[in-house]
């Protein structure tokens, strides 16, 4: 059988053979000991040519729910926003997407300039000195960004609001067992950060307290208020996961005093994706600078003066330090924060306000909507482009029946916090249209009406 | 300070009033955003983002594609870093709606096809890794040699050994090896390698004891020999109680030859970007999926995506399990592209890639080992390290070779890595290249070591052909400039 990607031919074969002075490959492989050889084939399936593979595929494609073939009202993390056209078109030149990490600055300035680009944009968004070249993503983020903060204070308790992502607090959990952090959970109280627990929490052993901004029920917390709570400890640090989309209108985290602010730029350019590769982003105040995991891009010169970029700060990175690293990460998500580029770079200063804009309309009227047709929106704080709807009946059986209907229904809270069964968390993008939010929410008051 | 040559930047470009995109108007009654937010919360100044046209953009990203290099774009022996073709059908299934644009939190019932999928290429990989279970979730090989670790770790703290504090790493491995034990919460020793290349049996037998957690290796090993002292190294670290770390970076050298899983490895993580063809993007997304023995199953990071009846489920029932990893279910998409590569190859595709990257790199360390020292002489597999000392004796530093490439429209292989090799040069042609490029490209090292003997300026002063020359590192992270800031 032939193979597309491989260009060995027998001729080749017997050349190169008799180069290395070997009569078969097998002489290349006879330091494998016999104990250990794969016997027969491998039990794998049976290659197909291209066009059968790709029929076969697209049928199992198709199986799915798509946030195409349905309208979605599902969020928790991952929004379904508008994609420029343009950024699959840039992601998909192969100088991009087939290069490895720019290592050889000479011949990947294009790479390394779009990063500088994209910390740039992140930045500014954030209101932060410095962004670096992208994480996993805002989980995984947000976990670095606590063990940063026990390095630096060289203290182990990490204050975190419930109201964060539940899935990113589980991260943190994850990630503090390794580096033996004290990981202390703050309950949520009408949709917000509960204050006065937080600050019974915050002492001198703290290391950071992080919170998300606006939070995992789309609420807007209290920033000025949480820095002073937090300044009562002069070493802890105040790290908030933000979704970048919203710092097109909500006062940045930078202008609250944020040391560390990380969060998903999976709103700007990057499909849904069954939940990844999405694209985590991390800021920090200028005196961290040396401190932040991941790849830093930098601003330099070549030898005849000409403006260029390179990879810098290294000494903190595994290849270099390795033990003493402060991080493991390597690869990270270039092409993904490439694709946020290019969708910032279309928003640009004006469009990203507005889509901020679109999203708090559309949702500001759907919760007047919801109120109206009698259904309960509990949490009455400021609010992005998220809500929560108390349904008193099956949340889940609600949902099987908007799919139905041809709805993506929103999260059911109860699926990680006891406190609220049966309520819904709903996004609102710039994507719903009128007639969409409107007949969604007939939707639910109508199953509401029958189960009461 | 822009000087007239400097290729601009997006922000330099910005006009006022340009815009780029594309929203529909507000279709709402609107409501009265003062009332509903405190002033201290909505934004004064707008963030500084570029103002831009259509075609202003995409002309940047254009220009700054053509000042970048890819593997479509030339020959890219980059050493350990498995730069093979990116095959476009790859491209092609994960942009099919079905799979890009499913929630992750839809209900399991509506995304059968993703998981399905999922759970099939979990199969595969169990097979060609000859594990008892995989995970797909770490996002890349680091985040998987963490989440490796961190099952080891659960594993002794249940069988009540919490002294297993160590985690042993050969001189020559990756950095990130020991950056992820430190990040896992153990300390990494260091074991020595021997004259062949190989981990030095007698120095293991030294520093396993009591308090060996694991033992990580890569086989073959970074220097590309394979261990074939295995069974013997897994018998030393698993008599002392301690586990064996298999690091799949290698794995394009062994398909359908040899498994992990054989060779006595009890967890595994592989690079599907590397050997599984990604692609890497500019360094990622990748996607980093753990294999693990039976002893280990129960410790998977959750959720686990297993069959049920006739339904795949997202099983979060898992009460010893290490937790979470990483939100969702992993690097979907890069997964979906691993699938297809795997599903276009076959068992006697994978077996030939593995035989063809190694007979590929022997080729090339025969016919190089002219000219260059070649510090291990044995056979090789997918990829071998070169020492540039004959060259550093004359001026001429593996550095400049590796710059000198550049202007033969190359793009250099590894340098300077492993540690355990003076001036090292590690290349890895991979089985997608054609022997004519690796004549080519041997012709061009023979030309490049001929020229270091007789005017090694040439090379020393390379690029001369690059849209810029060497950069100022030195001044970059002494005064590091991260981000524009408009003057």
């Amino acid at each position: 059988m032939d193979f597309r990607y491989l260009p060995m031919t027998e001729q080749d074969k017997e050349e190169m053979l008799q180069t290395i002075g070997v009569k078969d490959t097998e002489e290349l492989f006879s330091d494998i000991p016999e104990e250990v050889r794969l016997k027969g084939p491998l039990q794998i399936k049976e290659p197909k040519s291209e066009g059968e593979l790709k029929a076969e595929l697209a049928a199992l494609a198709s199986r799915n729910v798509t946030m195409k073939t349905h309208a979605s009202f599902l969020g928790a993390g991952v929004y379904d926003h508008y994609i420029p056209s343009i950024v699959d078109h840039v992601i998909s030149r192969s100088e991009f997407y087939t290069a490895y990490t720019p290592y050889q600055p000479e011949i990947s300035q294009g790479e390394l300039q779009a990063i500088f680009e994209f910390q740039t944009m992140i930045a500014e968004l954030t209101g932060m000195d410095v962004a670096n070249s992208s994480m996993y993503d805002g989980g995984t983020a947000l976990a670095e960004a606590a063990t940063l903060s026990a390095g630096q204070t060289r203290k182990k308790k990490i204050v975190v609001s419930e109201a964060v992502h539940p899935e990113s607090r589980q991260v943190i959990d994850s990630y503090g067992r390794g580096q033996h952090l004290e990981i202390v959970t703050v309950p949520h109280k009408d949709g917000l950060t509960d204050l006065q627990a937080l600050e019974e929490a915050v002492d001198a052993d703290t290391a950071s307290v992080i919170v998300q901004y606006p939070n995992f029920f789309g609420q807007v917390e209290p920033l000025a208020d949480i820095r002073n709570i937090i300044d009562a400890q002069p070493k802890a640090m105040m790290v908030v996961s933000s979704n970048p989309l919203a710092l097109g209108f909500l006062t940045p985290p930078g202008s609250f005093g944020a040391d560390i602010v990380v969060g998903d730029t999976q709103v700007f350019g990057i499909p849904a994706q069954f939940g990844g590769p999405h694209c985590g982003y991390f800021a920090s105040s200028a005196k961290l600078m040396r401190k932040l995991p991941g790849r830093l891009v930098g601003q330099t010169k070549d030898e005849e003066g000409r403006r260029g970029f390179v990879l810098t700060l290294q000494a903190r990175e595994q290849h270099i330090r390795r033990d003493k690293a402060t991080s493991n990460i390597c690869s990270n998500q270039a092409l993904n924060a490439l694709a946020s580029s290019v969708a910032m770079s279309a928003l640009g200063k004006k469009g990203v306000a507005e889509m901020a804009h679109l999203n708090i309309q559309k949702a500001h009227y759907m919760k007047k909507q919801l109120e109206a047709h009698g259904l309960q929106v509990i949490f009455q704080g400021s609010f992005f482009n998220e809500l929560v709807i108390k349904v008193e009946d099956d949340a889940d059986a609600l949902n099987d029946h908007l799919v139905t209907q041809g709805f993506i229904g929103g999260y059911h809270l109860g699926r990680t916090d006891d406190r609220l069964k049966n309520h819904i968390l709903v996004a609102v993008t710039e994507q719903r249209t009128k007639e969409q939010i409107d007949t969604f929410v007939r939707e639910v008051a109508a199953v509401h009406a029958k189960q009461y | 300070m822009q000087n007239n040559t400097d290729f601009p930047l997006l922000f330099e470009q910005t006009k006022p009033g340009r815009t780029g995109y594309s929203l529909p108007p507000l279709d709402v009654p609107e409501t009265d955003l003062s009332e509903v937010f405190e002033s201290a919360y909505i934004r004064s100044e707008p963030a500084e983002l570029p103002e831009l046209s259509e075609l202003q953009i995409i002309r940047h990203y254009t220009a700054l594609s053509r000042r970048n290099y890819g593997v479509d774009s030339g020959f890219y022996p980059l050493g350990s870093c498995t730069m093979k073709y990116n095959p476009k059908i790859n491209e092609d299934v994960i942009r099919m709606e079905g799979f890009s644009h499913v929630h992750p939190y839809q209900d399991t019932k509506t995304a059968q096809g993703a998981l399905e999928l999922m759970f099939d290429l979990q199969e595969q990989l169990k097979e060609i890794t000859g594990m008892h279970e995989v995970s797909l979730q770490p996002a890349a090989g680091a985040h998987g040699e963490w989440t490796g670790l961190m099952m080891i770790r659960a594993l002794h703290e249940k069988n009540g050994e919490m002294q297993r504090t160590k985690v042993i790493v050969p001189d020559s491995a990756h950095g990130t090896n020991p950056a992820s034990a430190t990040v896992a919460g153990f300390e990494s020793v260091t074991v020595k390698s021997n004259e062949e290349g190989l981990v030095d049996l007698d120095d293991l037998r030294r520093v396993v004891g009591e308090d060996t957690a694991a033992l990580m290796l890569t086989n073959p090993n970074t220097l590309g020999l394979f261990e074939k002292d295995i069974l013997e190294m897994a018998k030393i670290v698993h008599e002392a109680g301690g586990k064996l770390y298999y690091d799949g970076a290698n794995l394009n050298a062994i398909m359908g030859y040899t498994r992990p899983g054989d060779m006595g490895f009890d967890v595994v993580h592989l690079n599907l970007h590397k050997t599984f063809t990604g692609p890497h993007g500019g360094g990622g997304p990748g996607s980093g999926p753990v294999g693990v023995s039976e002893e280990l199953a129960a410790f998977l990071p959750k959720p686990v995506v297993r069959r049920q009846g006739d339904e795949i489920i997202l099983d979060e029932n898992r009460p010893d399990s290490i937790g979470r990893v990483k939100p969702y279910y992993g690097n979907f998409g890069i997964n979906v592209r691993a699938y297809t590569y795997i599903r276009t190859m076959g068992p006697e595709g994978l077996k030939r890639v593995s035989e063809y990257a190694v007979l590929n790199a022997n080729y090339m360390m025969r016919r190089l080992s002219e000219a260059f020292d070649l510090p291990y002489t044995q056979h090789c597999k997918h990829e071998f390290v070169l020492s540039g000392r004959r060259q550093k004796k004359l001026g001429v530093r593996t550095l400049d070779i590796a710059k000198r490439l550049l202007d033969f429209g190359y793009h250099p292989p590894t340098i300077y890595f492993p540690l355990n090799v003076e001036e090292a040069l590690m290349i890895e042609p991979t089985e997608t290249e054609a022997k004519e490029t690796l004549d080519s490209f041997i012709d061009t090292m023979l030309e490049i070591a001929a020229d270091a003997e007789s005017h090694p300026e040439i090379v020393q002063e390379a690029p001369h052909t690059t849209v810029v020359s060497r950069m100022d590192e030195t001044t970059a992270a002494r005064k590091p400039i991260l981000r524009y800031i408009s003057e």
